[in-house]
């Protein structure tokens, strides 16, 4: 016990020493100034990675001709904003986005529905096969889109649904395997306690799932929905191959034959601005969800 | 609750069960797996949407491995690939700086993030026009260093490296915040222990960091090999045609041209189905080696 004392006084002499005060005033300077340097880093990185958005809204507010500068002018000089007026009226954009999002609502609202009442019935409730199915329909993530591309195409023709928004919802609106999956995990880890008491108070199953499960388990379908919204407001591939008329498309597409058609042209401006505004959607998405965006690129990180 | 009522109860479980999970085994077989099967069996077929099917057997695909612009967009697609290193290595370093606990990380996170949240049509039209070879924003930053402007989309040398510093540009944000996450989850005391040792802050990264992120890399490298085997958008749009001598063409790219452009869906069917197994065996590939440097 004394030697231990002893120890420790000589200790507390030593780190109140002069020179261990210096070295460890000299190592938060150096760490500081590495600090500093690393912070310039980071905001010239992460500000030049910005860079190409400003360019776009900066094109956006320009005519045809002062595009062609042969120094880049970042802010316009007038700044023209007849572009944002005029993508309206060249092509049916009002459409599109109706389009876009009829797609979006059927599919994530039913979508999430049926994917949730399925990852219930995986997690909670006991049936013969369960475990082979669950597998058999995990397995399908590993498909790739393009090897069902083709005979979706030929499927679609003969049920007479080219051209119309139904290829690219009725598939969809069944539901998303991954995000099964993920819900899965999510209420396997709650209690089935709480289940069997419900059962024994005389909750049908259904009872169950939409009052005790469903508030439960909010957070996590916020995080997938979000990501699935994303993916379903960026589609490209399905709109290419199933709708031809521009009434029927979505902003995407449309957006993409709106730059093949006036990239010809030069019209660069026109093109930014209607790029611009067929993002607006994703981008409140983002800003309100901002803190949900990142939980859920957490959850997937942690759990692959 | 009586034992009969209990069983009645698990029969009705039962039901309710399948009920429950219907619409998402209606998905699997009519919108999965009943097309799966049938892309295998027009694969052996010379079906191109108006004749009739004649069974081939492997004929489409003896004649994809003789098909000079299959194997230039397998090569294309290979190419591809080098993204990946690159993406992993800077989103790596960015997420070790915003490590450190420096203020200001939220925001430098928010920029980094933006591309990802945004419409990929959107962007990739974007950078069609930063790409532009007499105003573009690229050739002009270039020409600040007295660099010859490059016509990025029109040379077949430098279409692919354009593609992929649009794919670098927009995957940064998701692994930069991934690797975050696996940052976060390493004990601080390891650092401490080498601080001791009075390890220097390269072999902390290269002895400590890399290792400890290693699972983190191995799962990025295989979602990022599927993701980029399957790149198709940002050539579609930027070269419609497939780039100068089929220079920028991926392997979806020319599935997609073969179905639906020349209306080859047999042609087509049996390339998606190469597509899909090389994409498997990469997989399997992957976790195969992963025993040789992913720290347990």
């Amino acid at each position: 016990m004394k030697n231990d004392t002893n120890v420790k006084e000589e200790l507390n002499k030593r780190t109140s020493d002069d020179s261990g005060k210096k070295k460890s005033l000299r190592k938060s300077t150096s760490k500081k100034i590495a600090d500093g340097i690393i912070f310039t880093l980071l905001s010239i990185f992460s500000i030049s990675m910005v860079l190409p958005f400003v360019w776009m809204i900066s094109t956006s507010l320009k005519t045809p001709g002062q595009t062609r500068t042969s120094t880049p002018e970042w802010i316009p000089d007038p700044i023209i904003w007849t572009k944002y007026v005029e993508i309206w009226e060249k092509a049916p954009l009002l459409t599109g986005f109706m389009n876009s999002t009829m797609y979006a609502v059927i599919v994530l609202s039913l979508g999430t529905f049926f994917t949730a009442l399925g990852a219930f019935a995986f997690a909670k409730l006991k049936f013969p096969g369960r475990e082979k199915l669950f597998l058999a329909l995990l397995g399908t993530m590993m498909i790739p889109f393009p090897a069902l591309m083709i005979p979706h195409y030929i499927l679609f023709v003969n049920l007479g649904w080219i051209d119309s928004l139904l290829p690219l919802i009725i598939p969809a609106m069944l539901g998303n395997v991954f995000m099964m999956f993920f819900l899965r995990q999510f209420m396997n880890g709650i209690s089935d306690e709480i289940i069997e008491a419900a059962k024994i108070d005389g909750s049908g199953f259904f009872g169950i799932f939409w009052k005790i499960m469903l508030p439960m388990i909010k957070p996590a379908i916020a995080a997938q929905v979000i990501l699935w919204f994303m993916n379903v407001w960026n589609d490209y591939v399905g709109p290419l191959i199933y709708l031809h008329s521009p009434t029927n498309q979505t902003l995407p597409l449309m957006i993409a034959n709106f730059n093949a058609y006036y990239d010809i042209q030069n019209d660069f401006p026109l093109i930014m601005a209607a790029s611009l505004v067929s993002m607006i959607p994703l981008l409140i998405v983002f800003f309100a969800f901002q803190r949900h965006f990142v939980e859920s690129m957490n959850y997937a990180g942690v759990k692959g | 609750m009586s034992k009969q009522g209990l069983s009645r109860l698990s029969q009705k479980e039962k039901w309710v069960a399948f009920l429950f999970i219907l619409p998402l085994l209606l998905q699997f077989a009519i919108f999965l797996f009943g097309p799966l099967m049938y892309s295998l069996y027009i694969s052996m077929t010379d079906w191109n949407i108006f004749g009739n099917k004649t069974f081939i057997g492997l004929d489409n695909y003896i004649d994809m491995i003789q098909n000079d612009r299959f194997w230039r967009a397998m090569g294309n697609t290979a190419f591809y690939l080098i993204g990946i290193p690159i993406g992993l290595a800077i989103s790596m370093v960015l997420a070790v700086w915003m490590n450190r606990g420096i203020p200001g990380i939220t925001f430098f996170r928010f920029l980094i993030y933006l591309p990802v949240v945004s419409s990929i049509v959107a962007i990739t039209i974007l950078w069609q026009w930063m790409y532009n070879y007499e105003f573009g924003l690229i050739n002009h930053v270039l020409s600040n260093f007295g660099i010859d402007p490059i016509n990025w989309l029109n040379n077949r040398n430098w279409v692919k490296p354009a593609i992929i510093i649009l794919g670098v540009w927009r995957g940064l944000g998701v692994s930069t915040i991934f690797y975050l996450a696996a940052l976060q989850n390493i004990p601080k005391t390891l650092y401490e222990a080498a601080d001791i040792d009075g390890a220097n802050f390269l072999s902390k990264f290269r002895h400590i960091t890399m290792p400890l992120l290693t699972p983190m890399t191995f799962f990025l490298i295989v979602t990022g090999v599927i993701n980029t085997m399957q790149i198709f958008v940002e050539i579609q749009i930027m070269t419609p045609a497939g780039g100068p001598g089929y220079s920028s063409a991926s392997i979806v790219f020319y599935i997609w041209q073969e179905g639906f452009q020349y209306n080859a869906l047999g042609y087509a069917s049996a390339a998606s189905w190469m597509l899909g197994l090389m994409i498997f065996i990469l997989t399997i590939f992957n976790f195969a080696i992963q025993k040789r440097w992913v720290h347990q």
